[in-house]
């Protein structure tokens, strides 16, 4: 056991000290570890956190998937037999957090996952459990996405912490990731208050090598638990006013904590020099971009590390700001750090000048990067130490940067994609009637894109349904179309049917059922009949729910299947209440490929239909070549990609002039 | 290989990137190094442009590659190494695959593919190898294996020992794709010294 308290603390200092002194760390990191053989593997944060919390000892894991978190559950549930740990894709954050509370509350470690959109939905149960806390260790992992990169927000977690009052613990990289995981059981523990881990898309998505080998393996099956009655596990307003004023008293503890454990502390520069006058407070995977920018620069000096930025241990960090002439505070997403360090200043009567987002040195918005630093970093220096001279920025590349932008590749709906399809086909039943499409979660989200923009409204998981019965009341001539995915059906899209059908609201609901949770990875879902590890699980029918939910008009449509597509979208339109079509088919990832499809170059009017309309990718026009040209053509031939082409055969189907088919097979 | 080096994967979602840069961090974790690889997953993989940042040194703090900096450019598509040119940095090598793949707006008719790439970047950039890297994979029996091959011709053009590279393919390829993914490799490894 003591090997293992040694081996964290030189984990931690791997990230820390002077490059030159590294390869003495990795050494007397061998020796430590020797009792269980290890080797340097390249892991991803999120297979880092997993291992950390296996390491850890969890025994409950419940999440939903969302990028940049999920490959921390599906680490888990690869390992979860071997380690007697019950992991499990819960139908949303919020049934994925109660689950765990109530593993910690009959002892069990456990742990939560989702990425920061997903806290909104698990809010409800965490502001109450930050009251009541925890007795196993519960960690919630909560990554954040600044850019954003695949995110409706950059809502920074941080910020979320502060409003529940609970500790975050942030990872400046996978290594870290994997220690700082460990730390939160233990200190979840200690305190009994949940821990929020937040890693961002840079640490969750990064891969690094760690020294590391995969925890012996417990006895299985574990020994039950069992949960113990206690009048603290049931909130009432007397409850919850006792509540409040502890977890107000625990601040100072969680910060404490933070200080003993290293996680915040000073990182000593490489060499004395007169720049130790000016101090710097970072945290996250900042902390990397700082550390870079200063070797580009050629200055050191001590940076002060923050792990856990809530609730800040501020005197800490003054104390490493005594005797300095001024601070800068780099942090991504909001100004954390910098707006309780200002507080703790003011009431110090604390008076060296502060920069940061503030004051207008960082950016309030986006990801930073080693530039956005660097960038700030001279700035800083500047002003503050004038006498200092910093190496010249050096010039692009002339030549490079005047290449003009190419066209836009953002993403697109897959060749084959049956939401494809079931868009086209109430874009093609409507065209006359000013159909409003309310848009969703999920792969179909790219629907918004031209050329079918069958989105017009997108706001959160779940949100199309309540939004189109929303708009019936405003713009009731007007036919109002829903549209989300089998997985975000499950997550959040039953309490608002119901709701539609309660209060009579006119609309259609489209559940575009491609039987996975295809955005994220295909996970599994309730309506498919399996499990994480594809173990058979019961079968809920989507259609079944909505008829139990009130629904009368119900149909099952194949999207793969136009014309059907399109008389199931009329028919639906005009049943005057509630209607909901299941269009069903498999995703393209998960189905086996079928005949390529071909273009009769004689029938094909060049119409571009197919292109223009439709939108498949794998179809396209090619140059006009010269003897067309001559001919006086206008548009060159269309071709299918043959390696693009799924063969759905929506194509052919589109085509007015029955020129596409599938090839002839010999 | 003595110095570290940043090396940029571009592509289009869907394209293998992410294999091809594992393979890459494997080898460059065998030889030692310092790795952080940097992805970005979720959306883009639908044909998005994707990126994947491979930094190798003694020690790599950040895991992004900023423009001007990156030693290798491997383009798994034209339009995407035209994208992305000025990530390199000056005296910098630029491994293109000939492939085409027009994003949706050339393939509904609002953009131009530009037609020029290869003569643009050829006068900008003194290290460029072409590859033919589909037709390679798809005569192999495969046009997935367009990302090996280019790891392939990455191979070549860098100076770690082959038996790391095998390994790497074999660790990170499954089983039943492995000898495939050996003769793209092969065929990519072998593409200079042919051409």
């Amino acid at each position: 056991m003591m090997t293992r308290v040694l081996w964290i603390d030189v984990e931690i200092k791997l990230d820390i000290d002077c490059p030159s002194e590294r390869s003495m760390e990795r050494i007397l990191l061998m020796s430590l570890t020797t009792e269980t053989p290890s080797s340097r593997q390249l892991l991803m944060g999120n297979e880092a956190i997993a291992w950390g919390a296996i390491e850890a000892g969890v025994r409950v894991v419940a999440a939903y998937p969302g990028t940049p978190s999920t490959e921390v559950t599906e680490h888990i549930i690869q390992h979860a037999a071997d380690y007697g740990i019950y992991a499990e894709w819960s139908v949303n954050e919020k049934v994925a957090l109660e689950t765990a509370i109530a593993a910690s509350w009959a002892g069990a470690r456990a742990m939560a996952c989702m990425k920061q959109v997903g806290l909104n939905v698990a809010s409800d149960p965490l502001m109450t459990l930050a009251y009541l806390g925890t007795k196993g260790g519960l960690v919630l992992v909560v990554a954040d996405d600044p850019g954003p990169h695949s995110s409706q927000t950059e809502q920074d977690t941080r910020l979320f912490a502060r409003f529940a009052k609970l500790p975050v613990l942030d990872p400046s990289t996978p290594a870290e990731a994997r220690e700082m995981t460990k730390l939160a059981f233990e200190l979840s523990e200690s305190l009994k208050v949940p821990v929020i881990l937040r890693p961002t898309t840079r640490t969750a998505h990064v891969c690094q090598d760690v020294e590391f080998s995969p925890p012996p393996r417990p006895a299985i099956p574990l020994p039950p638990l069992h949960f113990e009655r206690d009048p603290n596990w049931a909130i009432l307003p007397t409850l919850s006013a006792k509540k409040h004023r502890w977890l107000n008293a625990c601040q100072k503890d969680m910060g404490r904590w933070f200080v003993e454990k290293g996680l915040n502390r000073v990182v000593p520069g490489c060499s004395d020099a007169d720049t130790v006058s000016v101090g710097i407070v970072t945290g996250g995977v900042s902390y990397n971009y700082v550390q870079e920018a200063l070797a580009n620069l050629g200055v050191s000096l001590p940076v002060y590390k923050v792990g856990g930025p809530t609730p800040l241990p501020a005197e800490d960090v003054l104390d490493y700001l005594q005797g300095k002439q001024a601070v800068l505070i780099v942090e991504e997403q909001e100004p954390v750090i910098e707006e309780q360090l200002t507080v703790a200043a003011f009431h110090r009567g604390m008076q060296i000048p502060f920069f940061g987002k503030l004051s207008g040195h960082l950016p309030r918005e986006g990801e930073f990067n080693t530039n956005t630093v660097q960038a700030a970093l001279r700035r800083y220096f500047a002003e503050v130490l004038p006498e200092l001279s910093l190496p010249e920025v050096p010039a692009a590349q002339a030549g490079l940067t005047d290449i003009p932008a190419p066209p836009l590749r953002t993403p697109i709906l897959c060749a084959g994609c049956p939401h494809r399809n079931s868009f086209y086909a109430f874009k093609q039943a409507l065209k006359r009637q000013d159909a409003l499409f309310t848009g969703d979660i999920g792969c179909y989200t790219l629907g918004v894109m031209p050329p079918l923009r069958a989105a017009d409204t997108i706001v959160c998981m779940g949100a199309s349904v309540a939004m189109a019965a929303g708009f019936d009341r405003v713009e009731p001539d007007r036919p109002h179309i829903a549209f989300l995915g089998d997985s975000t059906f499950f997550h959040s899209g039953i309490p608002p049917l119901i709701n539609a059908v309660y209060n009579q609201a006119r609309m259609t609901l489209v559940v575009l059922d491609n039987r996975t949770t295809a955005m994220t990875g295909h996970q599994p879902h309730p309506g498919l009949g399996w499990k994480g590890k594809q173990e058979p699980a019961p079968y809920i029918d989507i259609a079944a729910i909505a008829q139990a939910c009130g629904v009368e008009w119900i149909r099952t449509v194949d999207p793969y299947d136009l014309p059907s597509m399109i008389s199931a979208a009329k028919e639906a339109v005009e049943y005057p209440g509630v209607s909901v079509i299941i269009a069903r088919r498999d995703c393209i990832s998960i189905a086996k490929r079928q005949i390529p499809h071909q273009i009769d170059h004689a029938a094909c009017r060049r119409c571009g239909l197919c292109i223009r309309q439709f939108g498949c990718p794998a179809l396209f026009e090619a140059p006009l070549t010269e003897e067309e040209r001559q001919e006086g053509r206008k548009s060159g031939a269309v071709r299918i990609a043959r390696e693009k082409c799924f063969g759905c055969g929506a194509c052919a189907q589109v085509c007015p002039w029955d020129a596409i088919s599938p090839e002839v097979q010999r | 290989m003595k110095q570290g080096m940043n090396i940029l994967l571009v592509g289009v979602g869907g394209q293998g990137t992410i294999l091809a840069s594992k393979i890459l961090s494997h080898v460059a974790l065998a030889q030692g190094f310092d790795v952080k690889m940097s992805e970005i997953h979720g959306m883009a993989q639908r044909g998005g442009s994707v990126v994947t940042q491979v930094r190798i040194a003694e020690k790599v703090y950040g895991p992004i590659i900023e423009p001007g900096e990156a030693d290798v450019l491997v383009a798994f598509e034209k339009l995407e190494a035209y994208r992305w040119a000025h990530m390199l940095k000056p005296g910098g090598t630029l491994i293109i695959n000939d492939q085409k793949i027009e994003p949706l707006p050339v393939l509904i008719g609002t953009a131009t593919y530009p037609e020029t790439i290869f003569d643009d970047i050829q006068q900008r950039v003194e290290k460029v190898t072409i590859v033919p890297a589909l037709e390679i994979a798809t005569g192999l029996g495969n046009a997935k294996a367009s990302n090996v091959v280019l790891m392939g011709v990455l191979a070549a053009s860098m100076d770690i020992p082959r038996q790391c590279w095998d390994e790497a393919l074999e660790a990170k390829v499954p089983a039943r794709f492995l000898e495939l993914n050996q003769k793209a490799f092969q065929a990519g490894y072998d593409y200079i010294s042919c051409s």
